[in-house]
């Protein structure tokens, strides 16, 4: 439940309501992904040559509730750079002057399917707290966004430590874990959504 | 400093399963979402300023333009963003997209049996200023029909997308005009809590209408705020 003051009650201003992106969002957004002629703020790639860090692939589909993959959907990610800093003014460390760590990808342009993201590997932004990277899906059919993390198979015993792994009930945890693989291409997270069923991504309250 | 963002007010948000508006039976999350005490990981987020921005980013007349003006009535969209307690949300980007004046999209995927405008594109951007305006030139929308049930029409509306100062203040939304008889047919505009519907709606204005030239509708966009006291002006 959010706070109230009650100071500020009787001036306060009431949330604009969200309404879904519907299914048009491409030229819009990711208008580059999509090949049409206008820019993006944001897309697939969050490095460039100077981008200090682990080189990593963060991949997966979004799956309906019938497990069919969902090929309207769009996926925002949000990280820390690989020393953990985030490029904000909130963060008064000195950020990584390569890294920005916002990407932005839709599904409908992958054979399969899939968003990806060539990023780093983000370090832990704070002591005892796993390294992870913000989520965030939209969709066609999704009148509200919905906020989700992606951890990683190799941190094992930081995951177990991380305060918000530990608010998740222990047998969804899983569903927060990409797991890593090593390609001839380099090395690839594997982080597929379920909006639904037995193995339904967690989803918070931010 | 570093206070946590003010939680959605599920009260102003829709849920994520409105049955009438049937992709969300398959897409809506089951379980309760799981609350998180926000780290600095929610309390940032992109920075996004005027160098992403450019000259007729703003002017949707214009920046689709190959030979010519696009049909259709022209508007003035204009509007503050703001946070809970009031005050506005500077240098913060605003992303626009929306249908030509005779409700068919540039998307590929839109078959709407509607023309395309060669002179429409429909997509733009602007960053607001120190009072948290943000101001578009466009064409008014035109109605569409789409697939969720027998004869269903979208109200004219123009999609809004903000970025806000962190992830936790992210907003995509919908804007729709004043007096439109389609409203009360569409399970996305009624997917919101009754209450909250009417912050949707822009409203007309005599005073952003440009004479000779082109309607204005004002709508401005609240944010979530951090519970602090509002500061004096
Ligand atoms: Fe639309």
């Amino acid at each position: 439940m959010p706070e109230t003051t009650t100071a500020t009650a009787s001036e306060a201003l009431k949330q604009t309501p969200s309404q879904t992106v519907g299914p048009y969002f491409a030229y819009g957004l990711t208008a580059g992904q999509y090949g049409y002629p206008h820019t993006a703020i944001a897309d697939s790639t969050l490095t460039d040559n100077e981008t200090e860090g682990e080189r990593i692939r963060v991949e997966g589909i979004v799956y309906d509730g019938n497990g069919d993959p969902i090929n309207d959907a769009m996926i925002e990610i949000w990280q820390a750079d690989a020393e953990g800093r985030f490029n904000h003014p909130e963060d008064t460390r000195r950020p990584n002057a390569h890294f920005e760590g916002f990407g932005r990808c839709g599904t409908g342009t992958d054979p399969e399917n899939r968003f990806w993201f060539d990023t780093v590997k983000p370090g832990a932004a704070d002591v005892g707290e796993a390294p992870h990277i913000n989520m965030i899906v939209f969709a066609r059919g999704m009148l509200v966004h919905a906020y989700t993390r992606v951890y990683f198979a190799d941190e094992a015993e930081a995951n177990a430590a991380d305060p918000v792994m530990q608010s998740v009930p222990q047998e969804r945890r899983h569903t927060l874990v990409a797991e890593r693989r090593e390609t001839p291409t380099g090395t690839v997270y594997r982080f597929d959504i379920h909006m639904q069923g037995d193995d339904e991504t967690v989803f918070f309250d931010v | 400093m570093n206070k946590p963002y003010n939680s959605r007010d599920w009260m102003s948000h829709p849920a994520y399963l409105h049955a009438p508006y049937k992709s969300t039976v398959l897409r809506s999350p089951t379980k309760p979402l799981i609350p998180l005490k926000q780290t600095l990981s929610e309390r940032t987020g992109p920075v996004y300023g005027h160098e992403k921005v450019g000259v007729l980013d703003a002017d949707l007349t214009k920046n689709g333009a190959k030979n010519g003006e696009p049909l259709g009535e022209r508007i003035l969209v204009t509007g503050r963003v703001l946070d809970e307690d009031g005050r506005p949300v500077r240098n913060t980007l605003v992303e626009v997209w929306q249908a030509n004046a005779a409700g068919r999209y540039i998307h590929k995927v839109d078959q709407h049996n509607a023309p395309l405008d060669p002179n429409f594109f429909g997509g733009g951007r602007c960053v607001t200023d120190d009072e948290g305006r943000y101001t578009f030139r466009t064409i008014k929308p035109g109605a569409y029909p789409w697939g969720n049930h027998y004869n269903a029409w979208r109200p004219n509306h123009i999609h809004f997308s903000l970025l806000g100062p962190s992830i936790a203040t992210r907003l995509v939304t919908q804007m729709y005009f004043p007096g439109d008889p389609l409203l009360d047919l569409d399970p996305i505009y009624l997917g919101t809590p009754e209450e909250a519907r009417e912050r949707l709606i822009s409203k007309f204005s005599i005073d952003v209408t440009e004479p000779d030239f082109s309607l204005g509708y004002i709508f401005d966009i609240v944010l979530r705020g951090r519970n602090e006291t509002p500061m004096e002006d």
